[in-house]
């Protein structure tokens, strides 16, 4: 078996992206379109370690994919916030039942 | 006098004038505020009043005392001088006409330009400056309120005979009325005081609040100006004062002001007298360009100040140096000795002779409107709207003597021209205010005519030469007119405000004091006494000074005679109207039984005043011109009075020396007391014995007897000349203003008015189309997009990835490959 390049990274970042993409798009409960999020997040985080062999230092991209990490921790502190007082007004956690701001 | 006692008596006489000055202000404003918010139903005002106004008295007294007792020695040296001056003077006399060398007019009367030597070589001379009344005249400043170049404007004093008499005079006649008002104006002591006089609709009478400690303040602030203007030591000062006292006047005619005829009064003496200050101010203009200062002299001998008008205008031997002729005739300014005054390049000062004359008639003009003179008489009449003690006060004997004070201070300004129009203007009034007397039935008003007339007699006394016959007779006419005043108060007020002579009659019985107080004024103004005799009524003697000063001025000038025949006329019609005054209200029989049953003698703070008035009225003037208070007066009498002037000035009038006058004083004397016996016996004939019909006479010569009525119909006149115009000019102001401004107004508003409605129409239609448009624009778009907007999180989710992979897909299929 070959050593393992770059392409397999893209690859595996790509999956996790779509498997992401997808998990949003169908999950109707707020925490499975959380963790979507999560996964959309990790594949681009992927993508960033990846392609930071090929930066003049090596770092770069792994500094990025720091910095989204904490913003991924953030946001999902936020969200799950929301997620709760969504809860307390609706008794639910149906992303679906989130129209209030319908047209 | 030494430096020293020149600057001790100075200091001295300044703070006991100044304070005397400033006392009644003091009081002015206690009892103003105080009055504000004390009640109105106590005297205490009245009493500070009488309190500060007696102080002052005693002040001028005491500074009256120490002005004689500081320059006794220079009075007496100047008397022995006089003695041997007349001496020398009177030989002399008769030969200098004979010479035809007039060594005064030398000076005066340019004798050739180019001969201009004006020596007095050849004439008996003591030295004049021996005369110059400057020498007893304590001058300086109180204050200097600003300057501005050369220009200073100060509060001075001037202080010398004249000034300290006037100031005990003052003072003294003013303590009198204040004790009078006390009880006079007593009925203001409430809170509901009812007007009489006012009508509201209803038949009923107004009522308002007593005003009795308002009129008390303001009868302070009058005595405190009067005082002002007679300190005044310089003449921009004394204009300050004479605004002051008329608008102190203004306030006491007006003090009855729901009258409609009081407002009137106060409103037409205001008016009147702004007619005569306009000229006053073109006289202080004229003074002020060419002397550069308004100061009257300064007298000081241990500094070098600046000379004063009356040290520039005169030499030290009072003549006026004057060169060219004609129009280009010039009056050489003096430096206060008898040297030239020289500007800053070193050029002779001077002034147009006929500029000179100018500011003397500027300031006379000033005069006449103050001293209520033909033309300017009639608001004197309508003055007496305001209560009796104003009118005593105000009216008679202090502020319309200002006017005459004012001539005889500013007397060494006076060229002969400008003299001889004073002469005629007051010889004028004295007719007219006596003639109209005669008819008029109001007692007050009958005694503002004889004002009237008795200010034109002084006036006429100033302008032939008589300075000391015109400010004696102010003196005595102070007294006698202000007891008059007083008396015909006390009747007013003992007959319940009726003032109609032709319903009284017999009072003399229900008051008796009143009455024979009276007899004494009418005496003394009328001029009854003996010659010879040391007491006399002190009329007479004033009256007696005049008259020989016109005499001997119209055997100088006889083209001038009139100016004698109508004083001595005037003097025959003063008697007969005094008289018809006094027997229609106190001789006879009562003729209206209503008012002589409420008659009855006023209490003692009226009638005590009355009889020291009456006492100074008869004996003030003691032993005439040789007593006290003619010398007094004579101690500060301009220098070139004294000898004279022969053919002066342009018109060649001669003015008469003292000498002469006294030559002619006998006679004089005899004329004017048997005018002053005819016309007290044609009175007792008409109107105490009735021999004769008064009623009869007058509807014989009724043409006459209706044109002195109506006043000898100045007022028709003014309206004529004056008011009916401007009704005119404003009628036609009116026309144009509604015709033509009013047109284009319209027009300017008709215009805006389209403007508008187009305006209007561009906004409703254009703009507000546009802004309407993009509303619905906006506002058709977003319901459009509605739509989109589900609220479906996972359809979001959706369209983004379908989003990014479409975009992927374009990019990739239309970006070039590299």
């Amino acid at each position: 078996m070959d050593s393992v390049g770059l392409n397999h990274y893209l690859f595996v970042g790509a999956v996790l992206f779509v498997c992401g993409i997808v998990c949003m798009a169908t999950k109707r409960n707020a925490i499975g379109v959380l963790m979507g999020v999560e996964l959309v997040l990790n594949g681009a985080n992927i993508n960033f370690v990846a392609l930071s062999r090929y930066t003049p230092l090596g770092l770069d991209g792994q500094v990025s994919s720091m910095f989204v990490i904490v913003l991924a921790a953030a946001e999902a502190a936020v969200a799950l916030a929301i997620a709760l007082n969504f809860y307390n007004n609706h008794l639910s956690i149906d992303v679906d039942r989130a129209d209030d701001l319908r047209g | 006098m030494t430096p020293n006692v020149y600057t001790a008596t100075s200091t001295t006489l300044k703070w006991l004038l100044g304070t005397a000055w400033l006392l009644p202000l003091a009081g002015f404003v206690i009892e103003i505020f105080g009055g504000y918010w004390g009640g109105r139903k106590t005297k205490t005002a009245a009493w500070i009043a009488v309190g500060c106004i007696a102080t002052s008295f005693v002040l001028s007294l005491s500074a009256l005392l120490v002005w004689r007792g500081a320059t006794a020695e220079i009075r007496e040296k100047q008397a022995t001088a006089l003695a041997e001056h007349d001496a020398a003077h009177g030989h002399g006399h008769g030969g200098e006409h004979g010479h035809g060398e007039h060594a005064h007019a030398a000076s005066d009367h340019a004798h050739g330009a180019a001969d201009h030597s004006h020596a007095h070589t050849n004439h008996v001379h003591t030295d004049h400056a021996d005369f110059n009344p400057l020498r007893t005249t304590f001058t300086g400043e109180f204050y200097r309120l600003a300057r501005f170049g050369s220009v200073v404007v100060s509060m001075d004093y001037y202080i010398d005979g004249l000034t300290v008499l006037m100031f005990t005079m003052v003072t003294l006649i003013a303590t009198c009325i204040h004790v009078f008002a006390t009880g006079y104006m007593a009925e203001e002591l409430t809170e509901h005081y009812e007007d009489h006089q006012v009508h509201l609709s209803g038949g009923r009478h107004f009522h308002r609040p007593g005003r009795f400690y308002r009129f008390f303040a303001f009868l302070s602030l009058f005595c405190f100006a009067m005082l002002g203007l007679v300190l005044a030591g310089n003449v921009f000062q004394v204009f300050i004062f004479w605004e002051l006292v008329g608008v102190c006047s203004f306030f006491l005619i007006g003090f009855y002001v729901e009258r409609k005829s009081a407002s009137t009064a106060a409103n037409k003496a205001f008016i009147m007298n702004r007619v005569g200050d306009f000229g006053f101010l073109i006289g202080l203009m004229v003074v002020l360009t060419y002397f550069g200062t308004f100061q009257f002299a300064n007298t000081s001998p241990d500094e070098i100040g600046s000379p004063g008008l009356f040290q520039m205008v005169r030499d030290t031997h009072g003549h006026m140096v004057t060169e060219g002729d004609g129009r280009e005739k010039v009056v050489l300014l003096q430096s206060g000795g008898n040297t030239p005054l020289h500007s800053q390049d070193g050029k002779q000062r001077v002034i147009p002779y006929w500029l000179l004359i100018v500011a003397g008639l500027g300031v006379f003009a000033g005069c006449v409107g103050k001293s209520a003179q033909f033309p300017l008489q009639t608001w004197l009449p309508d003055a007496m709207e305001g209560p009796t003690p104003v009118s005593a006060l105000v009216h008679s004997a202090t502020m319309v003597a200002a006017g005459v004070y004012l001539v005889g201070r500013f007397y060494p300004m006076f060229t002969p021209e400008v003299l001889l129009t004073i002469a005629y203007v007051g010889a004028i009034t004295a007719f007219i205010g006596a003639t109209i007397a005669i008819v008029v039935t109001d007692i007050k008003r009958v005694l503002a005519y004889s004002t009237i007339s008795q200010l034109g007699y002084m006036m006429l006394a100033l302008g032939v030469g008589g300075w000391m016959a015109g400010l004696f007779h102010l003196i005595t006419h102070a007294f006698f007119k202000s007891l008059m005043f007083l008396c015909s108060g006390s009747v007013i007020y003992g007959c319940h405000h009726e003032q109609d002579m032709t319903k009284m009659g017999g009072l003399r019985k229900k008051m008796p004091i009143t009455a024979y107080t009276m007899l004494i004024g009418v005496f003394a103004i009328a001029g009854y006494g003996l010659p010879g005799l040391p007491i006399n009524f002190s009329g007479f003697y004033s009256k007696d000074a005049i008259i020989a000063s016109a005499l001997t001025y119209v055997s100088l000038n006889p083209q001038h005679f009139l100016l004698f025949y109508i004083p001595v006329v005037t003097a025959g019609i003063t008697a007969f109207y005094m008289f018809r005054m006094w027997f229609m209200t106190f001789a006879g029989t009562p003729r209206d039984h209503h008012v002589d049953e409420h008659a009855h003698e006023s209490p003692l703070p009226m009638v005590a005043p009355l009889c020291l008035l009456a006492f100074l009225a008869w004996f003030c003037a003691f032993r005439g011109e040789d007593g006290g208070l003619a010398h007094q007066i004579l101690s500060s009498e301009p220098t070139h009075v004294r000898d004279g002037l022969e053919h002066g000035g342009i018109l060649g009038l001669s003015l008469p020396s003292h000498h002469q006058i006294h030559e002619k004083h006998a006679t004089a004397g005899w004329v004017a007391l048997f005018a002053a016996g005819l016309g007290s016996l044609i009175s007792y004939l008409f109107y105490c014995r009735r021999t004769l019909d008064a009623g009869t006479i007058g509807r014989q010569f009724w043409v006459i007897r209706d044109f002195l009525i109506e006043k000898w119909r100045f007022d028709e006149l003014y309206d004529v000349m004056f008011t009916r115009p401007v009704h005119v000019i404003g009628a036609w102001c009116q026309g144009f203003d509604k015709r033509v401004l009013d047109g284009l107004i319209h027009l300017a508003s008709h215009l805006t008015l389209q403007t508008a409605k187009f305006d209007r129409a561009v906004d409703e239609r254009l703009v507000d189309r546009i802004v309407n448009i993009c509303g619905e624009v906006t506002y058709a778009t977003g319901r459009s997009l509605k739509g989109i907007q589900t609220g479906r999180l996972r359809q979001y989710v959706m369209f983004i990835a379908l989003g990014v992979v479409s975009l992927f897909v374009l990019v990739f299929a239309f970006l070039p490959r590299s």
